[in-house]
């Protein structure tokens, strides 16, 4: 994906450096951006984050809403995640329907979430078969410096974690706000740690110039107990066997790291 | 659900299908299947159902698509409504644009597509009948309707799944696997590159569970690439009787 964002001649800088084991931002290869996060800041939305990372910024909010569940989980609450690249975000992105590298990245998040059970979605249910919490995670890309992918399901993460429900009681199989909240139950914390390989060597959460050179793309996620719980590769390069398991070695320890941020 | 259903694997072994662990389902491949097409191929592997056609390389419409360096891939994955136990609507659906955008990906490292600029080599995968696993059974097809069209490749590309049930490592999941099992790990393989260009994963696995289920995806990922290469043989053998007789 080669692109008019990076000139030749730094693609070239970029690629020659990490070859040597350096990059264009003087970090090591295994090196992650500073990460700060800030939880809460949509007051209309049940729960919500800010994440930087670097010059990355995603808004995750989360909000609840009564519905069907799925037919083949009839006591569950329903997860759905989704993503917007608005553009005022990067030259690149445009207004429009959810392009293919939106809705991956939102797929992917989800799987993270989904798979390590981070929501207990069985406490959602209301009446089975019938009436379900559902629990909408909408994530905005506000400006797009590389690694969309991790500061999406760290800002998603952060905003489940911060999410407040109403308290409500059931009257005449109607349901009825009263006053009070209650924590979303979130028990598991997932954590993914995205890789970029260039010039056949891995570097951790890359920035907007590497993606643009890189060869392909490798998104590990770990669940609290050190798990793998979800991976996807991406672009259009290849890796190989050993490649992949450096990867969930190094991802392993990094997404520890991340973790202790985020809860 | 997965306790009112039965054993994923019984005692003795055998899985839901009759299958061992380490056992991949039967596979039935055909190349040159559609006379429109430039390139086809169908695979049948346990109940998938799998038709593969390329168009290409051929004009780009629209045309302010096309790359001044090399071909553009385009892959479109899709299901029949009838392919599944419940009705699926015949818009494409999310799942399906990220699978159309990762078979495309799995595909792209092997085609030269730097000797057909300004062109489209375009790619669909129609899953007649699902049964877990149609990605890497589309992946598989893929490259043989590309090998078919007569696309030059660096290697054939084929995948297969491996993952957890039951508490065991089990190769080429069906769907009750893929649906109850623990994990799910599809791969691509270019078995002559060594290089692997699908990657996915659902489910829990530790890190030295992940690294036998990698072994045996790639493992399997063999097993097929040799079927690939007889099918394509028994098509040019076929071929060449004709032209003697």
């Amino acid at each position: 994906m080669s692109s008019i964002m990076v000139s030749r001649i730094r693609q070239k800088q970029i690629a020659q450096l990490i070859a040597s084991g350096k990059r264009l931002d003087g970090r090591g290869l295994t090196d992650y951006r500073e990460i700060k996060i800030e939880p809460g800041i949509i007051e209309r939305a049940e729960g919500s984050a800010l994440v930087h990372i670097g010059k990355t910024e995603v808004l995750a909010g989360v909000k609840i809403e009564t519905g069907e569940p799925f037919l083949d989980r009839p006591n569950e609450g329903v997860l759905t995640v989704n993503s917007e690249f608005v553009p005022l975000a990067s030259p690149e992105f445009e207004a429009g329907p959810p392009g293919e590298e939106s809705i991956e990245l939102a797929r992917v998040v989800d799987r993270g979430i989904r798979e390590s059970k981070a929501i207990e979605l069985g406490k959602l249910c209301i009446f089975p078969g019938k009436k379900v919490f559902v629990i909408f995670v909408d994530i905005y890309v506000l400006n797009h410096d590389g690694n969309l992918i991790d500061a999406s399901a760290v800002a998603a993460l952060a905003a489940i974690l911060n999410t407040k429900m109403s308290n409500y009681e059931v009257k005449d199989e109607e349901v009825e706000i009263v006053p009070g909240f209650t924590q979303l139950p979130v028990v598991n914390y997932p954590i993914p740690v995205t890789f970029a390989e260039i010039n056949g060597k891995l570097v951790v959460d890359p920035g907007l110039d590497e993606e643009e050179v890189m060869d392909a793309r490798l998104t590990v996620a770990f669940e609290k107990g050190g798990k793998v719980c979800a991976m996807q590769k991406g672009g259009a390069g290849t890796f190989t066997k050993e490649q992949i398991l450096e990867a969930v070695k190094i991802g392993r320890q990094k997404a520890e790291e991340i973790r202790k941020m985020v809860v | 659900m997965s306790q009112i259903a039965r054993k994923l694997i019984d005692e003795n072994g055998v899985r839901t299908d009759g299958r061992k662990v380490d056992e991949l389902r039967p596979i039935k491949i055909t190349v040159g299947v559609l006379s429109n097409a430039d390139g086809s191929a169908y695979i049948e592997q346990g109940k998938n159902k799998i038709l593969a056609a390329v168009y290409g390389p051929r004009e780009v419409h629209p045309r302010h698509l096309a790359l001044s360096d090399r071909a553009l891939l385009r892959c479109r994955y899709h299901m029949a409504s009838f392919s599944v136990e419940e009705r699926k609507t015949p818009a494409p659906s999310r799942r399906e644009l990220e699978i159309s955008k990762v078979i495309r990906e799995a595909l792209e490292p092997t085609i030269f597509l730097e000797q057909y600029p300004r062109t489209s080599i375009d790619l669909f995968v129609e899953v007649l009948q699902a049964d877990g696993g149609t990605r890497c059974a589309g992946v598989t097809v893929a490259s043989l309707a590309l090998a078919d069209a007569g696309i030059p490749m660096r290697d054939l590309v084929v995948a297969c799944a491996a993952g957890k049930a039951e508490g065991q490592i089990v190769l080429d999941l069906n769907d009750v696997e893929d649906k109850d099992g623990e994990s799910d790990v599809p791969v691509a393989f270019m078995p002559n590159l060594d290089a692997i260009t699908l990657l996915q994963m659902d489910g829990l696995l530790t890190v030295e569970e992940f690294e036998k289920v990698l072994n045996l995806a790639v493992e399997g990922c063999r097993r097929i690439h040799a079927l690939q290469k007889e099918t394509l043989k028994a098509k040019y053998v076929a071929v060449k009787e004709e032209v003697e007789e």
